[in-house]
């Protein structure tokens, strides 16, 4: 069985060098090289943008929070501490000012498919269909990306925005409860939720016949 | 300790993040031999996980990082910006941007698509004596270790040089052997330690920003 797999040495390596590398770019930001900025911020780009788009689930005013907040994070940098990550305080900065603007603009139109799922009780799983592990080469293709996006959005927005905070944006349990301002044991339940849910939607449909659907299964490689 | 299913679901998510005392562990992995329905909520579950980990999932607009930098750019700009001749400066500097990029874009040098992301490019310059463990599922070579090695693969690796695996067909696993040749592609953090409340910076909008 088996839990998720742990980072090796060479990902360790990996991370401790940008690390450094994103150590030295802070301090020279905050001693008044203000146009390494964007080399700072560079890395989250995606992050950044995704963060927002996952609260207001529309590209331009994902694009304009996204933008919003890389400035807010720039005027304010010097008030950054060193003690927390870079990312989550950039990512948080993302998520309040998306926040900010949902509540602005009244967006939700179309609430998510997800609400009548979720009680107060447990989740229970609705389909047991066999889904083994997948080669990561099925996002290679466009509408296996696009379903899986689809599904994501389908959530009601607090389960949406744990998942996306956790497992898209790969923050931990704690850091996904502090940009949230909501308990760790809410963080594990809605998460819980959110996965359990998704895998009720792509698993039916995607499961085995993932495999079977590969366009370069004999011979027939893209590369 | 016996386990029931419904118990098993609402433990899944932890049991996936390694965060369940032994004896539940045991437990669980003991129901998961019996039970093929809480095996096939593991399975999916574990899949979600990973899939929605992968940075190659949710596109960014193209240009979004130019308009980005451009923006930074007008806050970082001198005061002259903001003087009655900063428009007439930033009207004629667009126009060498977009005449500008309009004949790169003619010259061919941008016309191949960008791919998404750095990590949907197949890795060059794999040392052919490079040891690798081969996966039958995919047909894929990995680094010794790489996350996306079964974990019965992991456990008995097939290994070979990186040179006989590419001549016995199998394609090399486009992350982890990036990440090794280059050594500093951005890895998912599954496991990042937590940071205590009182370390957290201000925020806008919260006293002390």
């Amino acid at each position: 069985m088996g839990s998720l797999p742990q980072r090796t040495n060479i990902q360790v390596k990996t991370e401790d060098a940008a690390e450094m590398r994103e150590q030295d770019l802070l301090r020279r930001v905050q001693a008044g090289e203000k146009q390494l900025f964007y080399e700072l911020v560079k890395p989250y780009e995606r992050r950044v943008y995704t963060a927002a788009f996952s609260v207001l689930r529309n590209q331009a005013e994902a694009e304009d929070a996204a933008q919003e907040a890389v400035v807010k994070a720039f005027t304010h940098i010097q008030q950054f501490r060193a003690e927390a990550r870079f990312s989550t305080w950039l990512i948080q900065i993302t998520v309040n000012e998306a926040l900010m603007r949902r509540r602005k603009a009244h967006s939700e139109i179309m609430e998510p498919i997800g609400e009548r799922l979720q009680g107060d009780g447990n989740y229970t799983p609705r389909d047991f269909a066999d889904w083994r592990e997948i080669p990561s080469e099925v996002l290679e293709r466009k509408e296996i990306r696009q379903r899986l996006a689809s599904a994501v959005a389908a959530l009601t927005e607090k389960y949406r925005e744990v998942f996306v905070l956790r497992d898209v944006q790969q923050l931990s349990i704690e850091e996904t409860a502090e940009v949230l301002g909501i308990s760790r044991a809410s963080v594990k339940t809605r998460l819980l939720r959110a996965r359990l849910m998704l895998r009720d939607m792509l698993a039916p449909g995607l499961g085995a016949a993932w495999f079977e659907r590969l366009p370069f299964e004999k011979g027939n490689k893209p590369w | 300790m016996v386990v029931n299913c419904e118990h098993v679901w609402q433990e899944v998510s932890n049991y996936l993040e390694g965060e369940l005392d032994p004896s539940l562990r045991l437990a669980m992995e003991a129901h998961f031999k019996e039970c093929r329905h809480c095996t096939a909520v593991l399975d999916g579950t574990r899949n979600v996980i990973q899939l929605y980990g992968d940075d190659r999932l949710f596109e960014v607009p193209a240009g979004f990082g130019q308009r980005l930098q451009r923006r930074l750019a007008q806050q970082l700009g001198p005061a002259g910006f903001r003087r009655a001749g900063g428009f007439w400066m930033l009207a004629v500097a667009a126009t060498a941007l977009a005449v500008g990029g309009l004949a790169l874009g003619n010259s061919g040098v941008f016309r191949q698509p960008e791919m998404r992301s750095p990590l949907a490019r197949l890795p060059h310059g794999i040392p052919p004596s490079l040891i690798v463990a081969v996966s039958d599922e995919g047909r894929v070579f990995h680094v010794p270790g790489c996350k996306y090695l079964h974990k019965h693969e992991s456990e008995n690796p097939k290994l070979m040089t990186a040179a006989q695996a590419l001549r016995e067909g199998y394609a090399p696993c486009i992350r982890c052997l990036r990440e090794y040749l280059s050594e500093r592609v951005e890895c998912p953090r599954p496991f990042s330690p937590s940071l205590q409340r009182s370390d957290r910076p201000a925020l806008p909008g919260q006293p002390g920003f």
